[in-house]
């Protein structure tokens, strides 16, 4: 009598399951290539975007989607850090630097259908420098301050007196900026992503920059721009974004350029990188970024998976604050230096993708100096250095790591740290071990000089210039670094405006051998991080700034 | 029973007040500000003031906490640090995930689980109780995150039966009037897309119900047990009714008090817990959004979010506490 009731229900149980697992079948394959032209590929990211509008933004998500919708008047030849013609031709810069004329490319319209032409273009530059309230935040407008500086009417104290004067529309094809001062890495800074243009119908008709500030709960954009109508005159157009879900772009079949050959590009961001790497072995998506190095090796040894690698464009190094004694002391940081054992490091934490940095920027990069001081790993030479400092062995010191984070330059900082401290103690220091969560206390603790004697950390270049690597570390007092040298100071200001290339070359070069020599800081590592593709994806060109174009990518005949 | 619900809603007010103090000020107690989450590697500290400003960060917290409040009561919870968008949009957004990944997982749970229970409770000591108890142990001691890679690694990447992330493919268009996307998908007639949502559902709930199938499984059996000893079912039985209704009216019925209080208990947590499944499957719910933003320190959502959790883990409490007096009469709440 129990029996049955209690078989029915084992019974029910496994009809139930059956039902289940025969209800799901089909293929979930997503991706439909129909060889060389069309097709619609699925790309992920870690995040979602944040807007759709290269002048607001600083994060790698929302520039990936402006890069395929957007233009710059100047581009990186693909893969590389050379200049090239985008949306400008040609280029003169008058011999004091302060005036830069851009020939413009003809035939090229929005994907609204204006005409792109020199008003379009000093539009744009005059919306960025004519930016109110919020829109002046780092926040917002980070890049533009960056470069530029303060705006038309500065509402903060921390902003600087603005590089842009004007920009007059000469006729159509030709844009002539005026600058506050001379600027020679203008036009390197122009490839970046938050000097592309916009039409400047949509800007006003989506308006762009409406908002209201609340002071508590922040900035609330009003404006659709750059959340349902970015307009630009790239090789794709927007079409539709649902949060947390997909961005989708599609072609944009009036390009003046290389016209894309997918049909459509779909944009989903998947935070967990377990996940982004099974994405891609259901065929879900068929590409990522941000691949961890310890999935390097299991996608390479997948037959229908492929690792495509960006040229190195970073630097992994070992911060020095020189206001925590006795880190003033120039012997004390050259111990450091030769107390590190970089080598060891570089060899077994970066999968082979690393190698060890002597400068801190890229060799890639316009002003690499051929000869620098190095400092091979040798503790005897680094305790006798000590000794001369004046110092009672074992000198002890606070070195702080991030928890809870792997960037490209650093994928394990533990790791890294943990054979720092090791070889640092074994040259006359005591190594007193500090960590906190990378996001936001490590970073804070960094940029207010808090983060002890030494610590770890990097930096991904924003565009190919010596300025972006070296004069952002060292071109002015920073509690970072807690130092004061006014030659190398000099040094970098001289540099960031001299028009002249060659001696700009050199002047950098120049700081780099000062920088080896007095050790703000030791650089460790260089290297290259990696993207994942299915095997029949082709045509895509890793870049040093991960500005990566889709518009020569297809899905190819072979591979599943 | 009028005036015990009349009275556990008007005590949400201070609960919701006392609460948006305490999350309001905890949150600002943290070291380091949405500033440096916002730029990372970028930041300076001219940008950080810069940022902190924007956001009435260098008011005194109770100017702040007054302002914040004067904007909640008008229904503005304020707009998110990192996506710049209301934080009531991306509650709508969000919660009905968490909503939709929650019950999945509970109907999962409660699906097998109770019969499951009933089973090895009435083969008592036979190898398919003994087989339901190993099952039990084994679904209570994965992790979660461990479970959910390895489903995905045989039912998506081995035998491509279910996606791996997400909550539909990005394929199919739908529209979202609700967020709730089984019922947009319904909405829009499409079944297509109802199947796709379903397919999406599954794996996530399996891994994030494998727990609650476990404990509910053995309350079960524990109940189930108990009763059917008891003098009533003795009775039931001698009375010569069938021994299907001596089952369901006198056992089930019985046994379902202390099931309904796992239930309760279950969801609350299943809530919370949704964190890992979410990550795992790149499901967008409340709890990576809830996480994401402590780690970027993302004040609007954090006070938005945990003052609507709290509102919604009340009103739960409360529907529980109600359904054991319709269940069992005997039980009054006085």
């Amino acid at each position: 009598m129990r029996d049955r009731v209690s078989k029915r229900i084992l019974l029910l149980l496994a009809m139930a399951l059956l039902v289940v697992a025969a209800g799901c079948g089909g293929d979930d394959d997503e991706s439909s290539g129909e060889g060389k032209t069309g097709g619609t590929l699925v790309f992920a990211g870690a995040a979602d975007p944040v807007v759709i509008d290269g002048a607001l933004v600083s994060d790698g998500e929302s520039i990936r989607v402006i890069t395929q919708i957007f233009e710059t008047l100047i581009n990186l030849k693909p893969g590389t850090t050379e200049l090239e013609p985008g949306l400008a031709t040609e280029w003169e810069v008058s011999p004091d630097a302060l005036t830069y004329t851009f020939s413009l490319r003809e035939g090229v319209t929005f994907h609204d259908g204006e005409p792109f032409n020199a008003e379009a273009v000093c539009f744009n530059f005059d919306r960025w420098y004519n930016f109110k309230g919020p829109l002046q935040s780092p926040s917002a407008s980070y890049y533009y301050s960056a470069f530029f500086g303060g705006f038309a009417k500065n509402e903060s104290e921390d902003l600087s007196d603005p590089l842009y004067k004007s920009c007059e529309a000469r006729n159509d094809t030709t844009a002539v900026m005026t600058l506050t001062r001379p600027s020679a890495s203008l036009l390197g800074a122009l490839v970046q992503q938050a000097f592309s243009i916009a039409s400047p119908k949509a800007l006003q008709e989506f308006d762009a920059d409406a908002g209201s500030l609340d002071p508590d709960t922040g900035f609330k954009p009003s404006g659709t721009f750059g959340t349902e109508h970015p307009i630009g005159t790239g090789p794709f157009e927007f079409v539709s974004w649902t949060r947390e879900d997909r961005l989708v772009l599609k072609r944009y079949e009036n390009y003046w350029g290389e016209k894309a050959k997918l049909d459509q590009l779909i944009i989903r961001p998947i935070a967990d990188n377990a996940a982004r790497l099974q994405a891609l072995q259901a065929n879900e998506i068929q590409g990522y970024d941000l691949v961890e190095p310890q999935d390097v090796g299991t996608i390479e040894g997948t037959d229908n998976l492929k690792i495509l690698d960006r040229p190195a464009f970073n630097v992994a190094y070992v911060g020095i604050n020189q206001a925590k004694k006795p880190m003033d002391n120039l012997k004390v940081r050259q111990a450091v230096a030769y107390g590190l054992d970089r080598e060891a490091v570089v060899n077994n934490f970066y999968g082979g993708r690393g190698v060890v940095a002597k400068q801190m920027m890229p060799p890639e990069v316009e002003g690499y100096a051929d000869t620098v001081e190095e400092y091979t790993y040798d503790p005897e030479k680094a305790k006798s250095l000590l000794q001369e400092a004046g110092l009672t062995l074992p000198v002890e010191i606070e070195f702080w790591y991030p928890s809870d984070v792997s960037r490209p330059y650093m994928p394990n900082p533990k790791n890294n740290f943990e054979a720092f401290a090791a070889s640092l103690n074994k040259s006359g220091f005591k190594v007193v071990p500090k960590t906190a969560p990378w996001d936001p206390d490590y970073l804070g603790r960094v940029d207010e000089g808090n983060a002890g004697a030494l610590h770890l950390i990097g930096w991904t270049g924003d565009f190919a210039d010596a300025d972006n690597f070296i004069g952002t570390f060292f071109q002015n007092f920073s509690p970072q670094f807690g130092f004061r040298n006014p030659k190398l100071f000099k040094l970098l200001d001289d540099a960031e405006i001299e028009a002249d290339r060659q001696k700009r070359i050199d002047m950098y070069k120049e700081a780099n051998q000062l920088i080896m020599e007095q050790l703000p800081a030791v650089p460790y590592a260089h290297t290259k991080p990696a993207l994942a593709f299915r095997n029949d994806i082709e045509g895509f060109v890793p870049s040093p700034t991960t500005n990566e174009l889709f518009n020569t990518v297809s899905i190819g005949e072979g591979g599943e | 029973m009028l005036r015990f619900v009349v009275r556990r809603l008007l005590l949400l007010v201070p609960i919701l007040i006392g609460l948006s103090l305490l999350v309001f000020i905890w949150i600002r107690a943290l070291p380091a500000s949405p500033a440096v989450s916002l730029l990372g590697e970028r930041a300076t500290p001219e940008t950080i003031r810069q940022i902190e400003r924007q956001y009435g960060l260098d008011k005194p917290v109770y100017v702040q906490y007054l302002r914040y409040m004067e904007t909640v009561v008008k229904g503005d919870l304020g707009t998110t640090i990192r996506t710049r968008r209301p934080v009531t949009d991306e509650l709508r957004e969000r919660f009905p995930a968490t909503i939709e990944l929650t019950t999945a997982a509970l109907l999962f749970a409660i699906l097998f689980g109770i019969p499951l229970g009933f089973v090895a409770a009435k083969r008592y000591g036979t190898w398919i109780d003994h087989a339901s108890l190993l099952a039990s142990l084994i679904g209570v001691s994965i992790p979660v995150f461990f479970l959910a890679i390895l489903l995905k690694y045989v039912f998506a990447v081995k035998l491509g039966l279910l996606p791996t992330v997400g909550r539909i493919s990005v394929l199919i268009n739908i529209d979202h009037p609700t967020n709730f996307y089984t019922i947009d998908a319904l909405l829009a007639g499409d079944m297509g897309a109802f199947w796709d949502v379903l397919k999406h559902l599954m794996l996530p709930a399996i891994a994030l119900g494998s727990i609650p199938l476990a404990v509910i499984a053995r309350i079960t059996r524990a109940a189930v047990l108990d009763v059917q000893n008891e003098d009533y079912v003795r009775t039931a039985r001698a009375k010569g009714l069938a021994p299907r209704i001596v089952d369901v009216r006198h056992i089930f019925r019985n046994a379902l008090l202390p099931i309904t209080t796992i239930i309760g208990l279950q969801t609350g947590l299943l809530l919370s817990g949704a964190v890992l499944t979410e990550t795992i499957f790149a499901f967008p719910g409340m709890g990576t959004w809830l996480v994401e933003a402590i780690r970027q320190r993302d004040f609007p959502i954090l006070q938005g979010g945990i003052l609507f959790v709290s509102f919604v883990f009340v009103l739960v409490n409360l529907l529980v506490d109600v359904s054991y007096a319709i269940i069992n009469p005997r039980i009054r709440v006085s």
